[in-house]
């Protein structure tokens, strides 16, 4: 089975900017990805115990008026993410099952630091009030300080850990 | 003139819509940049593959220049765009936090989801750990709400932080981000992981 390249990174750049201005023209906002994590636990949270999520000053805000955490922009643009993902995925023949991993590692391993990784950087997102994509790439196409503090530190965060998770990757 | 939804008082339906289109777009590109491949994200912090740093400035650039572009032509009004409001702390704390976890899982919640849509098992997990985390984060709130909301500055935009035009400061990053690309090149050549990068 042979797979399709993929796009020249400055290429896809320009249209990954094109998206976002579509956004930004649009909707008035940028895109973002831990913002319709979030709505799905807050949703989850609140199908398993509503009293729960009702006495919490964090989930009721959420929940206040009789609005759904699911009916929102964000929530909607992650339900199309996973959508284009997969049209991209099939047009390129890249549809598979598998765990990503170098051969140095174990699956268990990887699996592992994949799910302390998740939690570690929506943990992050929450307290800084966005990811990649709604903190710093959106946040630097307003020109917004946080947009460019938040890139900076994740970005060199990751290279200080780099060092240390090192076996994981080469 | 835009933003459209505002200004034409879209009902929220066709708000939510233009999401799903919008989110449709952005993971298609995530996955065409080859997004979807946590070796290849990883490699931006070895230096054998800087694809990330390569679309990510990109595309910052365009969509500054070009909002930049359109609020000159009078088609979009830039007041209307939301800025990120500035949480000093919690943006530096929460950033530093967020590295680590790109490290040790290979993504950002973002390329999470463009992985998982086309099958890969460790993004499926990525994502798991991710509810996990902002379940975390919502029942640890009260804990920490002092660190997630002290020293607040309002949606501060670096242009007048600066003290120069939107326009002069667009045009430095431009610079700053032709010689990142120049940096990056040298880099993947200087790293070069054929073994790996074949792979992917």
């Amino acid at each position: 089975m042979y797979k399709t390249k993929y796009m020249n990174p400055y290429l896809a750049g320009i249209l990954l900017g094109l998206v976002l201005l579509s956004a930004m023209f649009l909707s008035g906002r940028g895109l973002g990805a831990s913002g319709g994590i979030k709505y799905a636990v807050v949703a989850l949270v609140g199908a398993v115990d509503k009293t729960h999520a009702m006495d919490s000053p964090y989930y009721s805000k959420y929940f206040e008026n009789g609005e759904r955490p699911l009916k929102n922009w964000l929530a909607f643009e992650v339900f199309g993410m996973v959508l284009g993902g997969f049209i991209s995925g099939a047009l390129s023949h890249r549809l598979k099952f598998k765990v990503e991993k170098s051969p140095e590692i174990s699956n268990k391993k990887r699996l592992l630091f994949a799910f302390l990784g998740g939690t570690f950087f929506v943990y992050g997102a929450q307290l800084a009030r966005g990811c990649t994509s709604g903190a710093a790439l959106s946040g630097m196409a307003v020109l917004s300080v946080a947009g460019f503090v938040t890139m900076i530190a994740i970005f060199g965060s990751a290279y200080l850990f780099a060092w240390f998770f090192r076996r994981l990757w080469i | 003139m835009g933003p459209l939804s505002i200004i034409s008082e879209f009902p929220e339906w066709i708000n939510l819509l233009i999401a799903l289109f919008i989110g449709i777009g952005f993971g298609y590109t995530l996955e065409q940049a080859g997004f979807s491949s946590s070796r290849k994200l990883a490699g931006m912090f070895y230096g054998y593959d800087t694809t990330v740093l390569k679309v990510f400035f990109t595309a910052a650039i365009v969509a500054l220049a070009g909002s930049q572009l359109l609020s000159f032509f009078g088609l979009l009004n830039l007041k209307l765009v939301f800025v990120n409001p500035w949480y000093v702390n919690a943006s530096i704390i929460g950033g530093i936090i967020m590295g680590a976890g790109f490290i040790m899982g290979g993504y950002c919640p973002g390329t999470g989801i463009s992985a998982l849509s086309i099958g890969k098992i460790d993004a499926m997990i990525y994502m798991l750990g991710g509810m996990f985390g902002a379940f975390l984060f919502a029942e640890t709130f009260p804990f920490i709400q002092t660190l997630a909301t002290d020293n607040y500055e309002g949606p501060m935009r670096i242009d007048e932080w600066f003290g120069v035009s939107p326009g002069l400061f667009t045009l430095l990053l431009i610079l700053a981000a032709v010689a990142l690309f120049w940096i990056a090149e040298i880099a993947e050549k200087k790293f070069s992981r054929t073994d790996i990068t074949s792979d992917l």
